[in-house]
């Protein structure tokens, strides 16, 4: 019952996020991380130290579709289950791989029902879909904000893989937002500004409230599409999934497509000059009124409180 | 070259879904339909190619029941030169579909397929990556923006740490996010020009391929309701309860 889990990481760094991987698929069997990475060390290195962990694989290769896609067809025959984050890419790989394989694979896991039961999302969460997995092999990818970390503290050995990759499309350039905010997708509080923050400037502010509170920073599909704030902060059905203890959601209408994106948080507040916003309708505590008065007032209030972290 | 885009049937992205009460699924009866909101970025990205010179023909392909000629006549409408729908009155799965749509591409030899990322209706995001391994062509998903440059696209993704730009060769597969463009909306003569456009309908079960599904869904249900708590009347109170939430944070 063996699981082959891939690494998720990013600028040579494993991602937070592969510690709630580990766990998702230790419900499994007992998993063998996959690291694919022109530069693996650090990674695998991080990676061998997640409990749970009985080996890490290491391919170093160019991190296109293809080339993942083909290192994980190197090893998938040994595994019952192959697995990825439900991250841009896992996303890209495990589909590619399923059709290869010949699997209908089964992605953006919630719950993990039994070895081959599983919950997952429909419909921008709208819905949720119990479903049962008889294929002989399964290929999964699960959402890592819905999975409690596995603890850190162990020393699995680490194997170098010498496999033949190819690949036709090639990597050209990065686009980065430079932000030193916490990961959005596993923060522990979250801020999110809507269109009606106006301006990348208005978006300041924002960040702002963020670092008082050692908070993420997202965004709105619409803040996002005028320019206000970078593609990678975006929350919804579309962007980010979240699941932090707290969203605050500033001048945010909350539609279905943004909704889709915290239905993890665990505690939702508001500011919106709208009392009737679908938002504030399901928010813990809303304030009603004009966010540009409130967020600078709330910012020295924390700070009043001695709340900053 | 030649573009095929793959456009899909669903329950229209305004409609607040219903689960149906006992369980089997959510309500598609009475409902408004339409393309699928990344599908017609799709539509619009194969159009521009076209009206740029870049492409010669633009072919659309569907997969579903009658109805899903609707979406092939607003995609014809919007600027595709050709229809084809491949009928079924089945639920497919993706890996059925992107196999119907590999048995098209292997018809129809296009230089590009561009497909929608991800249907908002099972959110699988999985068909355009499926299809690229069955046609063995390699793929760029979640794309922002598409450059042709000679025999290569340079294309941009929407991927998690910001963007990224990658280069193919053709023959590729390229899946839309939504900032890809704006799709237009049909002017009237051109949705009744769309109506003479050549629309060639295809039993499913004609491909040779088995449709019968590989999961079994148990159930569909509805998700936790949230409900709506309180209304603070000042921001010190706001602050309280953020400061309330923090430290129950950190007490665990
Ligand atoms: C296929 C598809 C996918 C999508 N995916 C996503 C997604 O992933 N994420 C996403 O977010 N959206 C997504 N959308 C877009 C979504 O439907 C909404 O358009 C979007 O979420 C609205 O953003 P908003 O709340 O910022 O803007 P609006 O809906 O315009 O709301 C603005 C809010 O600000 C309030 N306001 C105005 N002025 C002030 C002020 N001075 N102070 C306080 N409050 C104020 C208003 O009362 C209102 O509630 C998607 C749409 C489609 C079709
Ligand atoms: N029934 C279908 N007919 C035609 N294209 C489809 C169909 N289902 C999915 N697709 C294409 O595949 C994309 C991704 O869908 P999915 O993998 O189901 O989320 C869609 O945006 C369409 O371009």
């Amino acid at each position: 019952m063996s699981v082959l889990l891939l690494a998720d990481h990013d600028k040579g760094e494993l991602s937070p996020a592969t510690a709630r991987l580990v766990a998702a698929a230790s419900q499994l069997g007992p998993v063998d991380l996959l690291v694919v990475a022109e530069n693996p060390g650090n990674i695998a290195a991080a990676a061998a130290q997640i409990a749970g962990v009985r080996i890490v694989q290491v391919v170093k290769a160019a991190e296109t579709a293809e080339s993942i896609t083909n290192s994980l067809e190197g090893l998938a025959q040994r595994y019952q289950s192959v697995s990825a984050s439900a991250s841009s890419v896992g996303k890209d790989v495990i589909p590619r791989l399923a059709a290869k394989l010949d699997i209908q694979p089964v992605t953006d896991i919630v719950e993990i029902l039994g070895p081959n039961r599983f919950t997952r999302p429909i419909y921008a969460g709208n819905a949720l879909e119990t479903l049962t997995d008889p294929q002989e092999k399964h290929l999964l990818t699960f959402r890592a904000s819905a999975f409690r970390p596995a603890a850190s503290g162990n020393a699995a050995p680490v194997e170098n893989l010498d496999l033949s990759i190819t690949s036709a499309a090639r990597f050209l350039a990065a686009h980065r937002t430079e932000s030193d905010t916490p990961d959005l997708a596993t923060a522990q509080i979250v801020i999110g500004g809507g269109v009606s923050v106006g301006s990348a400037e208005g978006f300041q502010l924002i960040e702002k409230l963020g670092k008082t509170l050692g908070a993420a920073v997202g965004a709105t599909r619409a803040a996002v599409d005028a320019g206000y704030a970078p593609n990678d902060w975006q929350i919804g059905q579309t962007g980010k999934i979240i699941a932090p203890d707290l969203y605050i959601a500033i001048g945010i209408s909350g539609a279905l497509q943004h909704l889709a994106g915290i239905q993890g948080a665990k505690k939702i507040f508001a500011i919106n000059t709208d009392a009737e916003a679908p938002l504030v309708k399901i928010a813990d505590v809303a304030l009603i009124g004009d966010l540009f008065e409130i967020v600078p007032q709330l910012i020295a209030e924390l700070e009043k409180q001695g709340l900053k972290r | 070259m030649k573009i095929l885009v793959a456009v899909k049937r669903v329950v229209d992205h305004n409609v607040r879904i219903r689960v149906r009460p006992d369980g089997t699924g959510v309500e598609t009866t009475g409902v408004r339909m339409s393309m699928n909101p990344f599908c017609k970025h799709a539509v619009e990205a194969a159009v521009q190619l076209a009206e740029k010179g870049h492409a010669s023909e633009v072919v659309v392909v569907s997969i579903g029941p009658k109805q899903s000629n609707d979406v092939i006549l607003t995609a014809l409408a919007m600027g595709a030169h050709r229809g084809i729908l491949v009928e079924t009155d089945a639920a497919l799965e993706t890996l059925t579909i992107a196999k119907l749509l590999a048995k098209v591409v292997d018809e129809e030899q296009p230089d590009l397929i561009l497909l929608g990322k991800q249907a908002v209706d099972d959110d699988s995001n999985h068909v355009g990556q499926m299809l690229a391994a069955l046609t063995n062509r390699p793929q760029a998903t979640f794309a922002s923006e598409i450059v042709v440059k000679g025999s290569e696209l340079e294309v941009t993704r929407e991927v998690d740490y910001g963007r990224e730009t990658i280069a193919l060769p053709l023959p590729a597969v390229v899946t839309a996010d939504l900032r890809l463009n704006t799709p237009r909306n049909a002017a009237l003569p051109m949705v009744m020009k769309a109506r003479s456009k050549p629309l060639a309908v295809r039993p499913a079960d004609s491909f040779g391929i088995d449709l019968a599904p590989r999961l079994t869904i148990e159930k569909v249900s509805p998700p936790a309701e949230r409900v709506a708590g309180k209304t603070v009347g000042s921001v010190a109170d706001l602050a309280s309860a953020i400061a309330a939430e923090v430290n129950e944070m950190e007490a665990l």
